[in-house]
């Protein structure tokens, strides 16, 4: 099996795609001749040309709703947004249009969309090149909001969301581009969306997470292993709508939950988690649900003291499942 | 090395000191904590100590000044080497009040998770025997896991008992054989010696004829089995009079809470049901909702799950009033304890036939069984336990199918 870094299992995923369907094609800034800001889109032009490779203008919403239109129409569109802190101008799009479009119709119309974005920081990418804004679309039925972790996960899940009869967001962590590395099968193959994922077996403290913060929480687990603390790494995959069985399975198995984000604590996706669980496992918890996640500042600061003391990172995770496990 | 030492903070609020008295002077060797002058604040007179062991330097505030808190008022050239405790001479009033709130971390002991709960009532452990190992001696789900899989019952395990309590094992000798005491065993010996110490108790009895009632049911009693798949016993009879007396007479329905007393709306009726071992007192909830069939099917329900070891907690919570079939081991009489926070309990005695004098100064052989009633004398006196017990023994003798409706 071939080891492939996070971007090139998007760029393998999204030309299988348009090879195994005509229907598929890509649109955004600079995917065309450039192959993306970050190269995700490499080659595509070459081998399918401008018609199924669609440089696009600066415009969020008009990338938003040509994707919208041409899914309706039956075609297979992957829109990228060059960063998600740019989609802002495309969420009425997304959520008043995309999202309610089979219901609204009943059934008469759909939208096949993928919409691609990078998010997240710690790439000195200051306020406006480091967000996380799944928060802002995870209370939208109708919508489904991915976030691997893993490159194997990565072209599984891409394929999935593009073969979905209803539009996904794919958000993809920019650090994990060239950062993760991992097997990818040459093969066809999906994974299943709205699944969660155990990445790593363990009794003492359970970690609920997603992303790059996944990879945060593996490498603390692997740490904290020498200690003699064993935790237990639930990858949600699917943010919205969360796989509530998978949470609660989890949260039981070691009564002791971590979850972990990068977004600002209050309003994260890991509060529907944290519900989810003080719903169903009152009599299984053994201590509070915690939460590790960004202070409530408005963005990512530029200042590299002060992006590092904001980010996520492996000692965070590692020194709050300490705690937990010895609780 | 010459350390400086500084006025303590003396009170919370204290922010300055006089100091009267110099207690040394240059040269003087002092060791650490011995006073070395005499301080006046607006809240206390206090004396200074040393910060360190050593020889006394220089006195810089001379008597009857007044100085900050935290300000220079002498020099001491400190023995030996400096340890980590000199290096914060200043603090040294500030550390002596802050360090036994550093030591008294709170106990966690007895901070049960819920799961720990969860987990000691579904497999009897009992949590006392337990040593935490989670923060503050907290007992973590996985110490109780840990129990779990060494034995079902921590009193068996080889783990020591805790030094508070005595260990029986010690004491005894090999003509006696020592029963651990644990789970429900325990639970129900803490709970009837506390019924006993804390309760008043009171107690009544009266004579209930019951011949129309054993006639009754040896008509009904084969269709019945025959219907319901269950058999119909003489319980749900008296159930049924005593959640009628309890809703003619709600002060039975109550419970002692120190200045005031509360009536439950609800009437749970907590039924003891023994085991071999051990007896259980589950809880047929909203009796006064139920007709015979349904008494008689909760019952059925719960001694087949008491028989089967599974009571749930949610089987065991809101009694509001205890009725004890002490008649079916053959008792005649007994006296029973309350059920706290009950306010009375009720045992229905064995029936037997007795001769008995009826009307006209006739003898008859009638079904005779005896209703004793237990009371808080707190919460109840005997004469409205009397009427109650005339109005049950009413229900059971005047016998009326409508009541008794199968």
């Amino acid at each position: 099996m071939a080891t492939s870094n996070f971007i090139s299992a998007v760029t393998q995923a999204l030309k299988e795609e348009m090879e195994r369907d005509d229907g598929v094609f890509v649109l955004g800034e600079d995917v065309g001749a450039k192959g993306g800001v970050f190269r995700a889109t490499e080659g595509l032009y070459e081998q399918f040309g401008e018609l199924r490779v669609l440089d696009t203008p600066l415009a969020e919403s008009a990338i938003a709703g040509v994707g919208i239109g041409a899914a309706m129409y039956g075609l297979r569109p992957v829109a990228e947004m060059q960063f998600a802190d740019f989609m802002l101008p495309a969420v009425n799009q997304i959520i008043s249009e995309a999202a309610k479009i089979r219901y609204r119709s009943n059934n008469d119309w759909d939208v096949p969309i993928t919409v691609r974005a990078p998010y997240g920081g710690g790439i000195h990418g200051a306020l406006y090149h480091s967000q996380s804004l799944e928060a802002l679309f995870a209370s939208t039925p109708g919508l489904k909001v991915v976030i691997p972790s893993t490159p194997y996960d990565v072209k599984g899940l891409l394929k999935a969301a593009i073969r979905d009869p209803d539009p996904v967001l794919f958000f993809e962590h920019k650090k994990a581009y060239r950062l993760i590395k991992g097997e990818v099968p040459e093969e066809d193959y999906t994974v299943p969306i709205g699944t969660a994922d155990v990445k790593r077996e363990g009794e003492d403290v359970t970690v609920m997470t997603y992303g790059l913060c996944v990879h945060f929480a593996l490498e603390a687990a692997e740490k904290l292993e020498a200690e003699g603390i064993s935790t237990h790494v639930l990858d949600l995959r699917t943010v919205y709508p969360l796989d509530h069985a998978a949470v609660v399975e989890a949260a039981r198995h070691t009564g002791k939950i971590l979850l972990v984000t990068e977004d600002n604590k209050e309003g994260s996706v890991l509060n529907e988690a944290a519900a989810t669980i003080a719903e169903n496992c009152l009599f299984d918890l053994d201590a509070p649900v915690e939460r590790l996640a960004a202070p409530d500042v408005p963005a990512m600061p530029y200042a590299s003291p002060l992006e590092k003391h904001y980010m996520m990172n492996t000692e965070k995770v590692e020194k709050a499942i300490r705690e937990l496990a010895e609780f | 090395m010459t350390k400086e030492i500084t006025m303590p903070q003396l009170g919370e609020s204290v922010t300055e000191g006089t100091i009267t008295q110099w207690l040394v002077k240059p040269g003087d060797n002092v060791k650490k904590y011995d006073p070395i002058a005499e301080v006046d604040t607006d809240k206390v007179n206090a004396e200074v100590p040393s910060s360190y062991t050593g020889t006394i330097e220089e006195l810089v505030a001379s008597e009857h000044t007044t100085v900050q808190v935290g300000d220079l008022i002498a020099y001491i050239k400190a023995e030996g080497e400096s340890s980590a405790a000199d290096e914060q001479p200043q603090n040294e009033g500030g550390q002596q009040e802050q360090e036994p709130a550093k030591q008294a971390e709170p106990s966690m002991k007895k901070r049960y998770s819920p799961a720990v709960l969860a987990l000691a009532q579904e497999h009897n452990i009992d949590l006392e025997a337990i040593t935490g190992t989670g923060r503050g001696g907290r007992i973590t789900r996985k110490d109780v896991e840990k129990v779990m899989a060494a034995d079902e019952k921590p009193a068996a395990a080889s783990e020591p008992a805790p030094q508070t309590e005595p260990t029986p094992v010690q004491e005894a000798g090999s003509s006696e054989e020592v029963i651990p005491v644990t789970g429900a065993r325990k639970a129900i010996a803490a709970n009837l010696s506390k019924s006993m110490q804390e309760i008043p108790h009171a107690w009544t009895m009266v004579e209930v004829d019951v011949t129309d009632i054993v006639r009754y049911r040896e008509q009904v009693k084969e269709t019945f089995q025959e219907q319901e798949g269950i058999p119909l016993t003489f319980m749900p009879f008296f159930m049924q009079a005593v959640t009628a007396g309890l809703r003619k007479y709600p002060q039975l329905n109550a419970s002692w809470r120190g200045d005031h007393i509360i009536r439950k709306k609800e009437i749970n009726l907590s039924m003891a049901i023994a085991t071999e071992e051990t007896l259980y007192v589950p809880v047929l909830a909203n009796a006064d909702e139920k007709n015979m069939r349904g008494m008689a099917r909760g019952l059925h329900a719960l001694a087949e799950k008491t028989r089967q070891g599974a009571l749930t907690s949610d089987d065991m919570r809101g009694g509001t009033f205890t009725l004890n079939n002490t008649g079916s081991f053959g008792s005649v009489q007994s006296m029973p304890i309350i059920n706290p926070p009950q306010a009375a309990i009720l045992s229905v005695e064995s029936i037997v036939k007795r001769p008995v004098v009826k009307g006209d100064d006739m003898i008859a052989i009638r079904h005779m069984v005896n209703l004793c009633l237990s009371l808080d004398h707190r919460v109840l006196d005997g004469l409205i336990c009397g009427r109650f017990l005339a109005y049950v023994k009413e229900q059971l003798e005047n016998f009326d199918r409508g009541t008794f409706e199968i």
